[in-house]
């Protein structure tokens, strides 16, 4: 493994920064059933982090951990230097945190643009007699700020077309777009993917993976991704933590992880001749 | 009030504008010394000064019309030019450029003329061993690509071509891990083109300067009907007389619209954007992305529009489908309203007496129909409307002029810089496709062959002399490969089919597919229609439905199918398509010189033609020969007799990968009218 507190440079040329968020000891327990079992990585600052392993391993926990959605039952959460402790989730939107959900949890009645708005609420000051105001207060203003950083994320994510369309009326695939645009809309600094890919044609899975190395790249956007489809998770990530049963039984590179024993037995498996 | 705003107004409230507007050209030009501009630069240049703070291009980005003046876009094309210089562009290379519609492609285009380089413009969504050859035969040391997925393409066929010098991007997103050695933005371009002015300023200059009425102006490739695309040379001659003729023709002015959304390797493209634009001065405005067309259309509601055919019938198709689902109200209103405009809207357009209560009601028709239903369409301003390169259906001609849209069509070819013959206001029908264009010259040869000379006659296929001969004689006339003749009373031209494709039948009667094609096809549920039957006692065909209308029609009508090739075979789509072609039978039937192309046996094809997999050109022509060869099982089998016949068919997915899809395949008979025709021609 590469040295890991100056950061390291990737397969394809990539910097990776230090540690921006560090987990140590996780611990997770739902009454009596343990969910996650002591459990300890870090994610740097610029990488593609994946979280794989089979169902039920606690890979969605974890992801809900990390938000600060679930408060550890053991363990410490670090994040750029700093011990978290519980926090509402305005707290963790404004921490620089957004994510996207394995069931699309999108506002159907309102349009793709609207939706996306509501991604920037975080970083509209504006209150609500404020913004009856309008012209007044600047609530205006502040909208327009805010549309343009939107349309910016429009362009990126190539959806220029159903900008206007009600959620509701679009298919799958566009609907999980739509949900990591509102998520980027937040401009976080870690963005976590929960199967992002589930249930997409390849043609849908390719732009995907797509967008999601051009918003590592271009915004340089930390992600941490839940994903079943092994092709994407290895092309993707650059380090893949592996979980089965809550516990950790395996962490790194891609090809490290391909090869360990452990993990070809529980999630792997082996290809046969 | 500005000059020129004054003088459009004028131009408007004039009505009778031909004459005024010939007066007012003539006046622009001596006031601005028009008549020296002999190249598509120096009319950039007149422009710049002559209407420098008015819209030039718009491009729809992050949700704005953004808008570049004449005098930003000289200064951006400016810019490009000298970045050109500095990355080595010399006098006679080729710079390719592929991309959508973006002003940015546009300016290249310009640019690369300016150095006094050639541009050529390719078709975005060629597959990457077309591009190779295009790119090999024309020996472009440069190309504009417009994203990654573009200089992808370019650096995957980088071993089969020449050397490339500089590839230059417009869109960076995805571009940043590429290697840079010889590879840089078209923003960065001009950022060192601007840097480089005064060291490189006076060498522009002395290129533009050097531009002549003869040299060349762009480089198109022909489409590829048959065989290979041909470099087609268009000269400032070529362009700029055209275009003048073709404005004033249709009184174009600097307050039209235009959205330019067609490929820009398409020489209609080239002369509608850049020729005419240039010469008037309108604004070209460019889409948001491909996917955003129909709105970017309503939301500038262009004055002058052109669209094949196929875009009016699939909003046509739309709109039709939509009405289906209306309620009885609307419904009723629609269908009332547009019985009125069918029976007088296309009078009151052409200008011809029509009674005042029939006027009050189409009146209240545009009120409460009509201009809505424009309004949605995008159509709303429209004062020239084109479509050509295929025949059009009647009731689909009729629906867009009934409505009060001027839609017109032309005849045109690449090689005569678009305009052979054109329809003029007042003289509009279905089955022309108008009189000779200004300064056309036009001859039917004895074969039925269409010929053509005129200034807009191309200079030459590039590399290729044996070709240019063969298509241009000594004195200038041009084979079109069309076959027509004119009509006596009118002196409309008509056009039946392609020279080359118009046989004979085994007895010896005349045999015309795209006729018989065209009429199969101007019903929504039939896409593309192969018609088969040269030098056989008689004709069958290949039918594609259309999977829109077809599937509304099947959710309607209670049909569960699973995917396009359930669809097709189902029993009750075969029970419809024999239903529109023993129609179509019988309307041939009562054509003396063609009745003999009836169709006796068709079948309804598992997989929509593709360009992709080379039936089709990427103008969605369909090619002959390659369709003969692939499905020879099939053709066989519509002879043989066979009830049905199994077939696998290899297909191109978009990404170049293939697979096979198999199916088998039902034939069946259609009723055929004894015509008149098999008596005459048993009587000779």
């Amino acid at each position: 493994m590469k040295d890991m507190n100056e950061g390291y440079l990737t397969a394809d040329g990539r910097q990776i920064g230090g540690v921006v968020m560090e987990l140590k000891d996780i611990t997770l327990r739902f009454g009596g059933l343990t969910a996650i079992e002591k459990i300890s990585f870090d994610i740097r600052d610029g990488e593609i982090r994946a979280i794989i392993g089979p169902n039920g391993a606690g890979k969605s926990s974890m992801l809900n951990v990390i938000s600060g959605f679930y408060v550890p039952s053991d363990g410490e959460v670090w994040f750029k230097g700093v011990r978290r402790g519980p926090m509402k989730p305005y707290e963790i939107a404004r921490l620089g945190i957004a994510r996207t959900f394995q069931n699309i949890a999108l506002f159907d009645g309102m349009s793709v643009l609207d939706n996306i708005m509501t991604g920037r609420l975080t970083h509209m000051k504006k209150g609500l007699i404020a913004q009856a105001g309008w012209w007044f207060t600047g609530a205006a203003r502040e909208e327009y700020e805010n549309r343009e950083k939107v349309e910016r994320i429009i362009d990126f994510l190539e959806i220029q077309n159903i900008r206007k369309t009600p959620v509701g009326r679009l298919p799958y695939g566009l609907k999980k777009r739509v949900e990591l645009a509102r998520a980027l809309a937040a401009e976080p600094k870690i963005l976590l993917l929960d199967e992002p890919m589930a249930g997409m044609n390849v043609e849908e899975k390719e732009d995907m993976c797509r967008f999601v190395l051009d918003l590592n790249d271009e915004f340089g956007t930390t992600i941490v991704l839940i994903e079943h489809d092994m092709g994407v998770v290895m092309d993707l990530s650059d380090r893949v933590v592996v979980m089965d049963y809550g516990k950790k039984i395996g962490d790194g590179a891609p090809d490290e992880v391909r090869n360990n024993q452990a993990v070809v037995d529980a999630y792997l498996g082996v290809a046969h001749d | 009030m500005p000059q020129w705003a004054r003088r459009n107004r004028l131009f408007v409230r004039g009505r009778c504008r031909a004459t005024g507007a010939r007066e007012d050209n003539l006046a622009d030009a001596v006031a601005t010394g028009q008549d020296t501009a002999r190249s598509i630069p120096a009319l950039l240049a007149r422009n710049a000064a002559r209407y420098s703070a008015l819209p030039a291009y718009r491009e729809k980005e992050f949700g704005i019309w953004q808008s570049w003046t004449w005098a930003q876009s000289a200064q951006e094309i400016r810019a490009l030019a000298l970045g050109m210089l500095n990355l080595g562009v010399e006098r006679g290379d080729h710079v390719a450029i592929i991309g959508r519609n973006r002003p940015a492609h546009y300016w290249a285009i310009v640019a690369s003329q300016m150095c006094g380089a050639v541009p050529v413009a390719l078709y975005q969504d060629a597959a990457a061993e077309e591009m190779a050859y295009v790119m090999e035969h024309c020996g472009a040391r440069f190309v504009v690509a417009g994203d990654q997925e573009q200089v992808d393409k370019v650096l995957e066929i980088e071993d089969q071509i020449q050397p490339l010098t500089h590839v230059m991007y417009s869109d960076k997103r995805g571009m940043r891990k590429y290697d840079h050695a010889r590879m840089n933005a078209l923003a960065d371009v001009q950022a060192e083109g601007r840097a480089a002015q005064q060291r490189l300023g006076a060498e522009l200059d002395r290129r533009i300067a050097e531009l002549d009425y003869d040299s060349t102006c762009v480089m198109l490739y022909t489409s590829g009907t048959t065989g290979k695309p041909k470099g087609v040379v268009l000269s400032n001659r070529n362009i700029i007389e055209t275009a003048k003729a073709s404005s004033e023709f249709d009184r174009l002015n600097r307050n039209d619209e235009v959205l330019a959304y067609l490929p820009l390797a398409w020489v209609g493209d080239f002369i509608f954007s850049v020729g005419q634009a240039y010469w008037t001065g309108f604004t070209v405005n460019c889409p948001e992305s491909p996917d955003t067309m129909m709105t970017d259309l309503r939301e500038i509601g262009p004055t002058y529009f052109f669209a094949p055919p196929r875009v009016f019938e699939q909003q046509l198709t739309t709109v039709m489908i939509r009405m289906e689902d209306a309620g009885r109200v609307k419904k009723w209103l629609f269908d009332h309203f547009m019985s009125v405009a069918r029976a007088v809207g296309p009078d009151i357009l052409d200008g011809k007496p029509v009674g005042l209560g029939k006027r009050l009601s189409y009146w209240l028709g545009d009120l409460l129909v009509y201009g809505p239903l424009k309004n949605t369409l995008g159509y709303s301003r429209i004062r020239v409307g084109y479509t050509a390169g295929e025949a059009i259906g009647p009731e689909i001609f009729s629906f867009y002029r009934a409505l009060g849209i001027n839609l017109k069509q032309l005849y045109g070819q690449t090689e005569a810089s678009v305009f052979i013959t054109q329809q003029p206001d007042g003289e509009v029908r279905a089955d022309t496709v108008g009189v000779p264009s200004p300064g056309v010259e036009l001859r039917i040869a004895e074969s039925g062959e269409v010929f053509y000379r005129s200034p807009g006659t191309f200079v030459e296929y590039y590399k290729n002399a044996e070709s240019t001969a063969s298509t241009k004689d000594p004195e200038g006339w041009v084979a079109t490969g069309d076959a027509g003749f004119f009509e006596t009373e009118t002196g409309h031209l008509r056009i039946i089919d392609r020279a080359k494709d118009v046989g004979k039948l085994a007895n010896g009667g005349m045999f015309a597919p795209k006729y018989v094609e065209n009429k199969l096809k101007f019903y929504p549920a039939i896409l593309e229609a192969v018609v088969f039957g040269a030098g056989r006692d008689r004709c069958t065909a290949f039918i594609n439905i259309d999977l829109s209308a077809v599937g509304n029609w099947a959710e309607r009508n209670n049909l569960s199918y699973a995917s396009y090739q359930e669809l097709a075979g189902h029993p009750r789509v075969y029970e419809m398509i024999r239903g529109h072609i023993e129609a179509v039978n019988e309307s041939i039937a009562q054509d003396p010189m063609l009745s003999g192309c009836q169709i006796h046996r068709f079948l309804i094809l598992h997989k929509e033609l593709d360009a992709d997999d080379g039936e089709l050109t990427r103008t969605r022509k369909v090619r002959r020969s390659i369709i003969g060869e692939k499905f020879h099982d099939l053709i066989a089998a519509l002879y043989d007799g066979s009830p049905e016949i199994y077939t696998e068919t290899e297909v191109t997915y978009e990404d170049g990968r293939k697979g096979k899809i198999r199916a088998t395949l039902r034939i069946e008979d259609a009723a055929v009218v004894p015509g008149p025709a098999p008596v005459a021609e048993a009587a000779e």
